[in-house]
């Protein structure tokens, strides 16, 4: 038996920009036993709500992470409205969709653009984040801000988006359509790509069931599990299919994640087409008393948020899991028996979050 | 625009950020924004950095860290807080894990307001940055400014 070794993997390393910390115990090249830990990002955000009332609070959510943070205040914002029975004007859902299609659109290229710098195909990163940067010049447009742009609230949103700016969302998204395809071909049928992703990191439906992963990591094993089948805002009466794929590898994630990105343009095409003229945001009173508890999908996968409320402003508690979380243990899982060169990938892999992990 | 007579490197830290300012660091380097026009690299080596970009607060795990970060960059180095995180804590500044900006642990140069700060705000801090960083080398060319190994022996001696 060869001699084993623990080398540590970060918390400050060039392939992602968050902190987090591996342990990984390798013999020769292969990786026997990945132990992470965690707490570098750990701010404490959900003991704010003794400091912040209610409708603050929708804020302090968006915060919770930066890339997903739509999500964040749309799970927040649904939990309270959940709780004081507020019934949302459906022009104010249908918005809502738009917006959190838009940011998985973003986050979905942002994740392409760091899979192909940590393969170490640094023009396709450039690639996917010029077309990312269309993205978020429509989030601009309609909302004033680039990647935390804070236009939920309780009750509904804050701003609307006027027929001008649905044709100028529509124009993005020929754009971002078409660079995208060309995109795909690179990533789904250049040789080297394959060479890097075909057979790494393969994580098998039972273990990803047993494991508890979510979203794209969990979809790309064969698991058809996608929240927004719930039907939440206006998912009820758009048309849509979880996106799977039976690979279990890298290749597999990828494939699922940019599938999921023509699958957020029509998703967007349908919200438009549909969306129904009336109010932004309907009339809070009172202060939320009971609790509740939502789960939808953000681009990582499934979030929960519970929220318990006692008649005051201050809420009792606010708990939010974040998909990456349950997708840590599958990380663990994968990286055994991996090389120690692709250990980049494979955290990559799962779009970890850790922002959202650690809260 | 300054004289630059070198290219100076950045490296960048999430301290406790909540991900929008990183991804707009990172956004800087990208070719919409191209911060490498004014020959700047994003390295991933402290030893070879420059210029450090820290976002987020400090929190007591990663206070160590930032420390180290900063402890292990070559003279001249420049600190640059990116976001109101890093500059005050921010939002979070009342959680009970965040002891407040980078200022905390190590001396910033620059401060970058926004939540989160945009791409246009973080190039002008980093080419503030780049101000701060030639004035330094020059002092030390000089003489007026001593380096970490120079600083270390003058403290043995006394």
């Amino acid at each position: 038996m060869s001699k084993r070794s623990v080398i540590p993997y970060g918390p400050q390393h060039p392939v992602l920009p968050e902190p987090i910390h591996l342990d990984l115990v390798i013999e020769d090249e292969k990786i026997v036993e990945a132990i992470p830990s965690i707490g570098f990002i750990h701010r404490g955000l959900e003991s704010l709500t003794d400091k912040r009332d209610f409708n603050q609070m929708a804020y302090v959510a968006e915060r919770i992470c930066g890339i997903c943070s739509f999500g964040h205040g749309y799970g927040y914002c649904e939990t309270v409205e959940h709780i004081m029975n507020v019934e949302v004007p459906d022009r104010a859902k249908f918005l809502r969709t738009i917006w959190f299609e838009l940011s998985r659109l973003h986050s979905h290229l942002l994740w392409a653009g760091l899979m192909a710098d940590a393969f170490g195909f640094e023009n396709l990163f450039y690639q996917c984040w010029r077309v990312r940067e269309k993205v978020l010049d429509a989030i601009e447009l309609t909302t004033g801000g680039r990647v935390i742009f804070s236009v939920n609230k309780v009750g509904g949103v804050l701003k609307d988006i006027t027929p001008e700016m649905q044709k100028m969302i529509l124009e993005t998204l020929d754009f971002v359509e078409a660079e995208t395809k060309v995109l795909k071909k690179t990533f789904m049928n250049d040789y080297s790509v394959q060479s890097r992703m075909k057979g790494v990191g393969v994580l098998t439906k039972e273990q990803a069931k047993a494991l508890g992963c979510a979203g794209p990591f969990a979809r790309a094993s064969g698991i058809a599990t996608d929240m927004r089948m719930r039907g939440y805002a206006a998912y009820g009466e758009l048309d849509m299919e979880p996106i799977i794929s039976n690979d279990g590898d890298c290749y597999g994630r990828c494939e699922v994640r940019i599938g999921e990105i023509f699958q957020s343009i029509d998703l967007i095409r349908q919200a438009i087409a549909k969306i129904p003229d009336g109010e932004l945001a309907a009339v809070v009173k009172g202060n939320p008393n009971g609790e509740y508890f939502t789960r939808i999908e953000q681009p990582r996968g499934e979030a929960d948020y519970y929220v318990r409320g006692n008649g005051t402003p201050n809420l009792d508690r606010m708990r939010v899991r974040t998909p990456t979380f349950a997708n840590l243990a599958g990380l663990c899982e994968t990286l055994k028996g991996a090389d120690y060169a692709d250990i980049g990938i494979l955290v990559v892999t799962i779009d970890p979050c850790i922002s959202c992990t650690e809260r | 625009m300054y004289n630059i007579t070198r290219s100076p490197w950045v490296m960048h830290y999430d301290g406790s950020s909540c991900n929008g300012c990183d991804i707009e660091v990172l956004a800087c380097l990208t070719p919409v924004y191209d911060a490498e026009r004014f020959g700047i690299i994003n390295t991933g080596d402290p030893m070879q950095a420059d210029i450090l970009l820290v976002t987020g607060g400090i929190n007591t795990q990663n206070a160590p860290v930032v420390k180290q970060l900063y402890d292990q960059m070559s003279d001249p180095k420049v600190v640059v807080a990116v976001g109101v995180c890093a500059c005050t804590g921010g939002v979070f500044k009342d959680c009970y894990n965040i002891l407040g900006g980078a200022d905390q642990v190590i001396p910033v140069d620059v401060y970058v307001p926004g939540c989160a700060a945009r791409p246009q705000a973080i190039i002008d801090g980093i080419v503030k940055g780049i101000g701060v960083f030639q004035e330094r080398l020059e002092k030390m060319e000089k003489g007026e400014l001593k380096n970490q190994e120079e600083k270390e022996e003058a403290g043995k001696e006394e």
